[in-house]
């Protein structure tokens, strides 16, 4: 394929998904190790109640203000979570069973009551984004990467994941000894004056950006896959945290590279015209990497780990 | 309007979905207690999402052999395939992988939902495919449902509720007490494998009326609910079943009368509603009797602390306490006992002494297990005996 | 007693000797509606190694974590070298359960004992060839040197207590506070703690343990801390450890028998 062709509709898209895999991934390391991988899942389920509430509330399609309205909806379940697990005695995964399947219902009759015929705004769109749609009408081929004014005509998303990939970056960089000792042993991170609590709030804000962030771009389903499947294929990989943390990237990279392409080419290879979801295409191929660490990977199992 | 569809007067179909909806909602409670006990209430979210492929491969399946890709019970049959592969793979990373089940849970739905998701996109792009309706299980629908696919929810809902039912007994058993059920001869893997086979099938026959992504919560509010009213394992089963049954049934009823509401989301809803409701009003374990039982027993423990430094001529360390005691009329402004404090200070300290006695007699073992520093002796024990505590009391006082 | 007193008021300035490293004032802790300790007074003698000995659910391990401010209590406090804890945490080591971790986290053992460090790594610092020998120094001062580089899930139940209590030396503190460190570990890791814990002692430290067996009392500790709820006894083994404070402690849950085996105080 030339240049003049990829560059524009394929680059920007296959960037964009890579930069919301990795960001993504990376606090997906603590939370998986935390046993609140489910997190994920209630944060992304809530991302609708919380656009569609910022688009009755300001009544335009906009990325900022439903950016704000995910954040802001995020924010909520997870303190609704724990309200109902400390102060109602309910374990974790029931009270967040309750809490994003109640949210995305009322984002779901929000959505139908409401009128939004007319903008694009529904729940297969939440769910599984539009990735493909990501192009850069103003480039024309390699050397607009170095030309100022194709650049400007770059889609906002890429600007923004990317920035949300830097956040989530220097959160976990900056905070790398706080986390992993709470993550390890919270009573002892306690006793030697962590202030754990905050550690885990800050890990779950960090994770509700790169959720809405990459939800914006690409939907729900990549979040969910990527906040897990990735550290969880790295978790077979490797004895050590920071090279968890490095394999995670590579499975998040791979996932979005090899998922968009089979989107995109692989049915073509099989004589279909059409293209299919890149969004569903990046977890399925995230799912397939999981399952290959599961069955091959060299730490797989609890027991017996081998010499790292 | 409203009323006509909860009193079933509003046409075959409407009301065959209510009904059917009613059984599934009670199934869903029923099971969804078992799952909430054995704490696995999130593996029906990986059984739901886990549908979608199967779904998908069912209708193409379907077209593939000539015939109409919309079967119901086809579809339906496929979604379940799908759930029981999903299932597997849950258990199989958590038994053979260092994984633990909630990266297992969220691994495998979001995998099989995005696989789903690539089939139904492939599905649209199918001749036959442009008017599948696959969409409408994302979210449910039953607004022009056929009267054959009412008829396959109903009696589905009716059969799942019956088989429920049938089970109810071994399943409390080992949602109760796993190792016990183990030790009377119960097959402990073979129960918890009907009790994920019933959520697999509230799930597959829920996924026209309340849709793949919110069936999990008619398999979770309900028994979260009905855990705020009771501590019995039955008891809450039944609570469950009809909170379940009551929510279905209204929130398919409401959507009956106005069909732009989607059934799904008003069950959820309603059932949500029930669930607050619960969690602040609950007698015991709901929150606003719970803050207000705190409030009264930090307040006990301050007084009965203050009361035995008082007796001992301990200095008070905290502000509250001081402040708990004045309230009472037991200490002056300025910190000195009144007559009421010092009885009740000499009272406190002497109930200490009598439970250092119980404490350190073998005979009364089980009063003394109830010591808890708060508790009065005379509540423990009869008056004989403690005039024998005290007998023992005496001596080495009257020495002293 | 009154010097304490005075302490407790924040009245005096320069360290004291007869200032308690740990002083506990009517605490309790309640899970629910049980309290689980119930006005408990502790004060810890320094330069001593104390056992907090009672019968299991008597609330020893809630006691040393409600004094650490890992629970928050119901009411009491917790005095650090007559100041808050808050202000004194950097002078306290902490041995948790070993049960309280998952040992499958990756990790290894040398980064186990580098969480000591946390406090004077801070946010930002790295960790320099000089932290790295200290933890080898802590590592070797326990016998797990050889250990460094192993991943802590392949290690033994005694060897993850040495870690843990590796780690604890590396917080070079002057108060080590430890929940049941000879629990499940083999008799040579027994030993080897033991003798740590006596040449911290010998070095001017406090250690306080959760202490499960009544058989090694005598021989491992200087004073003995009785709890079952509340405080049944204080004070040096000498004198503390009589049969009558352990029939107040364990009640009927201990036979005479076992008490007749034991060395103990006269009563």
């Amino acid at each position: 394929m030339s240049g003049a062709e990829f560059v524009p509709l394929s680059l920007p898209p296959l960037v964009i998904g890579v930069l919301a895999a990795v960001a993504c991934a990376l606090p997906g390391n603590f939370l998986v190790l935390r046993k609140q991988a489910l997190i994920g899942d209630a944060i992304s389920h809530v991302v609708l109640p919380g656009i569609v509430v910022a688009f009755l509330v300001t009544g335009v399609v906009s990325a900022w203000p439903m950016m704000i309205g995910a954040a802001l909806a995020a924010l909520v379940a997870v303190g609704l979570i724990e309200a109902i697990r400390r102060l109602g005695r309910i374990e974790p995964g029931a009270a967040m069973g309750v809490v994003f399947t109640a949210m995305f219902a009322g984002g779901v009759l929000l959505l139908e009551q409401s009128d939004t015929s007319s903008v694009h705004l529904d729940v297969e769109h939440a769910l599984y984004g539009n990735l493909e749609s990501l192009i850069w009408l103003d480039a024309t081929g390699w050397q607009s990467l170095w030309d100022p004014v194709a650049l400007a005509g770059l889609p906002d998303e890429l600007l923004r994941m990317a920035i949300t990939l830097l956040v989530v970056g220097l959160f976990t960089w900056v905070l790398w000894r706080p986390l992993k000792i709470s993550t390890f042993d919270a009573g002892f991170a306690e006793a030697v004056g962590v202030p754990t609590g905050t550690v885990g709030l800050g890990l779950v804000v960090v994770s509700a950006i790169a959720a809405v962030a990459a939800f914006d771009a690409v939907g729900s389903i990549i979040v969910i896959a990527m906040f897990i499947c990735p550290p969880a294929a790295a978790r077979m990989m490797t004895n050590s945290l920071e090279r968890q943390v490095f394999w995670s990237v590579v499975f998040a990279v791979l996932s979005a590279v090899l998922g968009y392409v089979f989107a995109g080419y692989g049915p073509l290879w099989f004589g279909a015209a059409n293209a299919v979801s890149a969004a569903g295409m990046i977890a399925t191929v995230s799912g397939i990497l999981l399952g290959l660490a599961a069955v091959f990977g060299p730490c797989r199992t609890r027991s017996g780990a081998p010499v790292a | 309007m409203f009323w006509q569809a909860v009193t079933l007067q509003l046409g075959y179909n409407a009301t065959l979905v209510m009904l059917g909806a009613a059984c599934l909602g009670v199934a869903a409670g029923v099971t969804g207690t078992f799952l909430f006990l054995r704490k696995r209430a999130l593996v029906s979210d990986a059984i739901s999402h886990a549908t979608l492929p199967g779904v998908g491969l069912a209708f193409m399946l379907m077209v593939a052999l000539g015939g109409d890709g919309r079967n119901l019970i086809g579809l339906l049959l496929g979604s379940a395939v799908s759930a029981g592969i999903g299932l597997l793979c849950v258990n199989w990373l958590t038994r053979r992988t260092r994984l633990a089940e909630d990266a297992a849970i969220g691994a495998v739905l979001s995998v099989f939902f995005g696989f789903g998701i690539v089939l139904l996109t492939v599905i649209q792009t199918m001749s036959s495919g442009r008017q599948a309706g696959l969409e409408g299980f994302l979210l449910g629908s039953t607004a022009g449902m056929l009267w054959n696919e009412a008829m396959v929810i109903a009696l589905g809902g009716a059969v799942t509720l019956a088989l429920v039912v049938a089970l109810r007994r071994p399943m409390t058993l080992v949602a109760f007490d796993p190792e016990y059920a183990a030790a009377t001869g119960r097959n402990v893997a073979q129960i918890d494998l009907a009790i994920m086979g019933l959520a697999m099938a509230v799930t597959v026959i829920g996924l026209k009326i309340v849709g793949l992504i919110l069936i999990v919560a008619m398999l979770i509010i309900p028994p979260v609910t009905a855990r705020f009213w009771t501590d019995r394992t039955d008891t809450m089963v039944v609570i469950s079943g009809a909170a379940g049954g009551l929510a279905a049934y209204l929130g398919a009823a409401w959507s009956a009368v106005v069909p732009s509401m989607p059934t799904g989301p008003i069950i959820v809803l309603v059932s949500f509603a029930g669930f607050v409701v619960s969690l602040l009003l609950a007698p015991n374990r709901g929150v606003l009797a719970a803050v207000l039982r705190h409030r009264r027993f930090q307040a006990r423990v301050h007084l009965r602390q203050g009361l035995l430094a008082l007796a001992q001529g301990q200095p008070i360390y905290e502000r509250y306490t001081s402040r708990i005691l004045q309230r009472a009329g037991l200490v002056s402004a300025d910190g000195v006992a009144t007559e009421a404090g010092r009885a009740r200070a000499a009272k406190a300290l002497l109930d200490e002494k009598r439970w250092e006695i119980v404490r350190a007699d073998q005979a009364m073992e089980g009063a003394a297990a109830l010591y808890d520093g708060m508790r009065a002796l005379e509540t423990v024990l009869t008056v004989d005996q403690i005039a024998e505590v005290d007998a023992k009391l005496a001596p080495p006082e009257a020495l002293a | 007693m009154a010097m304490t007193l005075a302490s407790l008021d924040g009245r005096s300035q320069a360290e004291d000797p007869t200032i308690s490293p740990l002083a506990v004032r009517g605490l309790t802790v309640s899970y629910g509606e049980k309290p689980a300790v119930f006005s408990v007074d502790m004060t810890l003698s320094k330069g001593r190694m104390t056992a907090i000995v009672g019968p299991n659910g008597a609330g020893k391990s809630t006691l040393l974590k409600a004094a650490l401010g890992i629970i928050s209590p119901l009411a009491g406090q917790a005095l650090v070298h007559g100041k808050s804890l808050k202000s004194q945490r950097h002078r306290i080591a902490y041995v948790p359960q070993r049960a309280s971790v998952d040992w499958d986290f990756p990790t290894r053992v040398i980064d186990v004992v580098l969480m000591g460090l946390q406090r004077e790594l801070g946010l930002l610092g790295r960790v320099r060839a000089h932290h790295r020998e200290r933890a080898l120094a802590c590592l070797d001062r326990v016998g797990m040197q050889d250990f460094a580089d192993r991943q802590i899930g392949q290690l033994s139940g005694g060897q993850q207590q040495r870690v843990f209590l590796a780690r604890a030396l590396s917080q070079n503190a002057d108060l080590y506070m430890l929940d049941e460190p000879f629990a499940g570990v083999d008799a040579a890791t027994e030993r080897a703690i033991i003798a740590v814990l006596k040449s911290l002692r010998e070095e001017g430290k406090t250690v306080v343990a959760v202490h499960h067996d009544l058989a090694t009392v005598t021989e491992y500790f200087d004073d003995i801390f009785l709890i079952n709820t509340r405080k049944v006894a204080e004070g040096p083994v000498e004198t503390t450890f009589t049969a009558e404070n352990l029939n107040k402690t364990y009640g009927g849950r201990l036979a005479m028998a076992q008490i007749d085996q034991l060395e103990l105080a006269a009563g």
